[in-house]
């Protein structure tokens, strides 16, 4: 069955307490902590940082603590600017990225800080996304074609490339399907929302010549059709996409071939 | 000290797992025309159990045994039946991972919706044919 349980050495423990001493603008942020190295459970420490000498974001906030107040504290990040998709995590209950999340937009309170939800933790903020990497790959996401190669560029409409919209802008953060009860239950098979959207990237690129191969790919119980249109996908994502509109319209073009 | 034992399958070998099975959009699209139809019929079983509602034994077997009513009494019974599985079907292989249970109530929910449906359509029969 699923487990709708922590395992014992799972279970959250209350961790350290870092105060602010002479902060003018204190701020509480509660993040999940838990390395590999020590045979402990996870704790939840706290940290009190100044807002009135950190930046707007909440990734200014993780950095300030693991500069100024706790060096251990492990997190992944790299272009601060919403666009490599390095510091998914688990931010005020919702997953998205900890560079382009304003601290000022947390619910007021502590800022709780989670690493992205039911993936295997490396440590601290860091999931391990071994598999969700590799179902990516499973699709084969690049264009497949036929037809011998053009001299130059293979041409595309603007029409069509509008096709692309809303899709090529997916960064692989893996916020929508961590999001995904589906996925949680069941991510050894099912796609989930991230890869399945990276799948209709390339059914729906006028360029490619390989869309019956990529559905034949698809038309699974598990892999695509696992998605019970929960819809957490479309409202967590952090760049404004919708992944559950690409499952819609893979099922729609697996109904239409059909008949 | 690592938090998981060694693997040393490549990651792409468990992603691909067994392939596509090559199926399941029937079973998401009858899912889809079996809900249309049942929001059809369902609204016309209402409309049938209220005006049975004050009625006595023999004018509400009267109302079953009507040509138009029993046929659609049983196109109510066979669909709602057949959604029920692949709906409950949907849900059990959600969340039952052991795969001797899962198996064993697939095929059980499967067994009792046939008879369910043959039970619900014989009785409906027995009235209209005036058994």
């Amino acid at each position: 069955m699923a487990e709708f349980t922590l395992p014992k050495n799972s279970k959250i423990q209350s961790g350290k307490h870092y105060p602010a001493k002479g902060a003018k603008k204190p701020r509480t942020f509660k993040v999940y902590r838990w390395s590999p190295d020590d045979d402990q459970n996870p704790r939840i420490d706290t940290y009190e940082v100044d807002m009135a000498t950190c930046g707007p974001m909440v990734l200014d906030a993780l950095l300030k603590i693991k500069n100024e107040i706790d060096p251990t504290l492990t997190l992944r990040r790299s272009c601060r600017e919403g666009i490599c998709g390095s510091c998914a995590m688990n931010i005020d209950g919702t997953n998205t990225l900890a560079c382009t999340k304003a601290i000022d937009d947390c619910a007021s309170g502590d800022v709780k800080i989670y690493p992205l939800p039911h993936m295997p933790v490396v440590k601290d903020l860091v999931p391990d996304l071994t598999h969700f990497y590799a179902q990516y790959a499973s699709i084969k996401p690049w264009i497949r074609t036929q037809s011998p190669a053009p001299a130059r560029e293979r041409l595309q409409s603007p029409e069509d490339r509008k096709q692309l919209d809303g899709y090529y802008e997916c960064i692989l953060c893996a916020c929508c399907s961590t999001s995904c009860p589906s996925y949680w239950w069941n991510g050894d098979r099912y796609l989930g929302p991230a890869i399945l959207l990276q799948a209709y990237r390339w059914i729906a690129d006028s360029r490619d010549e390989d869309t019956g191969g990529r559905l034949d790919d698809l038309e699974d119980p598990f892999k695509l059709y696992r998605c019970h249109t929960i819809m957490n996908c479309a409202r967590t994502c952090p760049k404004g996409l919708n992944p559950a509109k690409a499952i819609a319209e893979i099922k729609k073009l697996m109904v239409e071939r059909r008949s | 000290m690592s938090a998981y034992p060694k693997e040393y399958r490549n990651p792409l070998k468990k992603a691909r797992g067994l392939g596509s099975a090559q199926h399941g959009v029937s079973h998401w699209w009858v899912q889809r025309v079996t809900a249309i139809a049942l929001v059809g019929l369902g609204i016309w079983l209402v409309t049938l159990v209220l005006r049975m509602l004050h009625a006595d034994y023999a004018t509400a077997r009267a109302l079953v045994a009507r040509p138009w009513n029993a046929v659609l009494l049983i196109a109510f019974v066979v669909t709602a039946f057949w959604h029920a599985v692949l709906g409950l079907q949907v849900v059990i292989e959600d969340y039952v991972h052991t795969r001797w249970k899962e198996a064993t109530l697939l095929m059980a929910i499967k067994f009792i919706a046939v008879l369910a449906t043959l039970a619900g359509v014989l009785a409906v029969l027995r009235i209209a044919l005036g058994a």
